[in-house]
């Protein structure tokens, strides 16, 4: 697939593993489906809490500015985060929200789930809400395939994890599989906007 | 077990990348102490350099580390260290030690918000003129920036073959965001990656002055323990290595010190140039900043402005010809950076009087937008 700057920004709270799942995300598309990607992170001096930031950019060709510019789709792990980072969408950009932690968006595409409850259910931990809302993204996201996504978390997480890791993506991907995406308008743009 | 890595995709973080070109410049000695935006640079040393043969030393502060470092490269041992802003302060003195001794070694600087400790996660580029001329007295360095994955590593392979080349400390500019961005990169295969080497003696011990001149400026250098007399000392000194007082070599040694870099000014300065044929408007950006200017450029061309970008490679000695050559062609320069306006001083200081200057400044942390660029571009 010819792709020209695919953009995802991740977003929630130190802690909470966003710029490991970017690196899963980075991975999956860069090595195991062999895109030119660029993947960029921000966050404070403090060792856990405060708002963490990372992006990835997917292209088929050379990526030079390697950060972020419109997104296509952006993940946000908390209310905090989702304030502070939530804009330069493209028109059918879509938001992912952990609907457990996020109560206010500013857009009409969201898919909100509640990450977090689900990471409960299937793991009994909080611990890998990341590689649920992965999941989610991942089943979303149409320049990936699952099959690069579960091959890439299976590199990338630790030892004796696995199989923890493997289940909260399943339930991720399953819980997007009953999202019903023909609920959310095409565009962020109202139609009377886009005839002009 | 030594993971085989060359030929292989891989996901590296700019940092990461610099290890793997370290060691294939042949590095086998790194002496640091962790500072972030630079520690993943100690943190992969510390388990990359043992599975080449190498030696990895934390030591307790950057003083010793830049010391530890000279010393090894004395032994023999091609060497680096790297750190940040706060660290980068601490070296000048051994740094000044090593352009005195004229010993390789490479410092890498990842460059953060300063000054003092500033802000230790974000992106600036406010050490250019402390890298030039941080360590006191008069003295040739060369500074080198690096933009992206692939350049971490291969243009801290340039370092080590211009520093072992020019017997001269070789500084390599990085900055937060460089030092952290992921990118996929394949490490070529080891024999297609030129490494120069410090040329030896090639005269009987008793003949050797470690610091004769020759027709290059660049006395051979011995290694300790291979049995030539070497006497190392921070004074200034003769062929012969010893503190003199004399007026004529005081002169020719520091003669030769910038002799031995301006006769290779056509190898040490390295710009890329795009878009540069028909440019009216060219940027000229180094470090992350030059991605989101070669961005912008694109911007620009896409709504009919011609414009150019000139990514300086080499910092210093600052590439005067190239940038002066498209300066008597274009109309205007625009130089982004994210410190209040170092390399735009430079370039005002070789404008042949022909074309406007302009500056544009972010040192609020953050990396300048392509965006930004373009709208400036638009002004002018």
């Amino acid at each position: 697939m010819d792709v020209d700057r695919f953009e995802i920004r991740l977003s929630g709270s130190g802690g909470q593993g966003i710029i490991l799942a970017s690196i899963i995300l980075a991975e999956a598309t860069g090595i195991f489906e062999g895109y030119h990607v660029s993947q960029t992170q921000s966050y404070g001096p403090e060792a856990r809490g405060g708002k963490c930031k990372a992006e990835v950019v997917i292209s088929s060709k050379q990526i030079d500015y390697p950060k972020a510019v419109q997104l296509d789709m952006m993940l946000s792990m908390n209310q905090a985060s989702c304030d502070a980072y939530c804009f330069d969408f493209k028109p059918n950009g879509l938001l992912l929200v952990d609907s457990s932690l996020v109560e206010q968006v500013s857009t009409s595409r969201v898919v909100g789930l509640p990450f977090t409850e689900i990471a409960r259910e299937v793991a009994g931990k909080d611990l890998v809400a990341n590689i649920v809302a992965l999941g989610v993204l991942g089943y979303l996201c149409p320049v990936l395939s699952i099959k690069s996504l579960e091959a890439a978390l299976a590199a990338r997480v630790p030892k004796g994890t696995k199989k923890m890791n493997s289940k909260a993506l399943q339930a991720g991907i399953r819980a997007a599989e009953k999202f019903d995406m023909d609920s959310l308008p095409r565009s962020i743009i109202p139609d009377e906007e886009e005839e002009i | 077990m030594v993971p085989e890595l060359n030929g292989k995709k891989l996901l590296l973080q700019g940092n990461e990348a610099m290890v793997e070109g370290a060691i294939a410049a042949g590095c086998r000695f790194y002496a640091g102490y962790p500072i972030t935006p630079a520690s993943e640079i100690s943190e992969r040393m510390s388990y990359r350099l043992p599975q080449v043969d190498g030696t990895f030393i934390q030591m307790e502060d950057e003083i010793s580390s830049l010391g530890a470092v000279i010393g090894a490269s004395l032994a023999g041992v091609k060497s680096m260290t790297a750190t940040s802003g706060p660290g980068f302060s601490l070296m000048q003195e051994n740094l000044g030690y090593a352009c005195m001794t004229e010993v390789p070694c490479v410092i890498v600087n990842v460059m953060r918000g300063g000054p003092s400790t500033g802000l230790p996660t974000s992106p600036a580029q406010g050490d250019v003129m402390q890298a030039r001329w941080g360590t006191h007295g008069d003295h040739p360095i060369i500074v080198l920036s690096v933009a992206s994955v692939s350049e971490c590593f291969s243009i801290i392979v340039t370092a080590f073959n211009l520093s072992e080349k020019y017997r001269v400390p070789v500084i390599v500019l990085s900055d937060e965001v460089v030092a952290h961005s992921r990118e996929t990169f394949t490490i070529p295969p080891a024999d297609s990656i030129e490494v120069v080497d410090r040329i030896a003696p090639n005269v009987p011990p008793e003949w050797y002055k470690p610091y004769e001149d020759n027709s290059r400026g660049v006395p051979t250098m011995s290694s300790m323990g291979d049995g030539y007399r070497h006497h190392v000392t921070g004074l200034v000194h003769d062929a012969d290595g010893f503190p003199t007082d004399k007026p004529e070599d005081i002169e020719a040694f520091t003669k030769r010190q910038f002799k031995k870099i301006t006769n290779g000014f056509f190898e040490i300065q390295i710009t890329k140039k795009f878009n540069l044929e028909d440019a009216e408007i060219v940027v000229i950006a180094y470090g992350s900043v030059a991605r989101s200017a070669r961005h912008a450029v694109a911007m620009a061309r896409a709504q009919g402005i011609k414009a150019g970008l000139i990514q300086l490679v080499t910092i210093f000695p600052f590439p005067k010809n190239t940038v002066v050559n498209v300066m008597r062609q274009c109309k205007a320069v625009l130089v982004p950076e994210m410190n209040m306006g170092q390399i735009s001083r430079e370039v005002k200081r070789v404008n042949p009087g022909t074309t406007e200057v302009f500056k544009y400044n972010r040192i609020d942390g953050q990396l300048i937008t392509p965006q930004e660029i373009f709208e400036e571009i638009q002004k002018i």
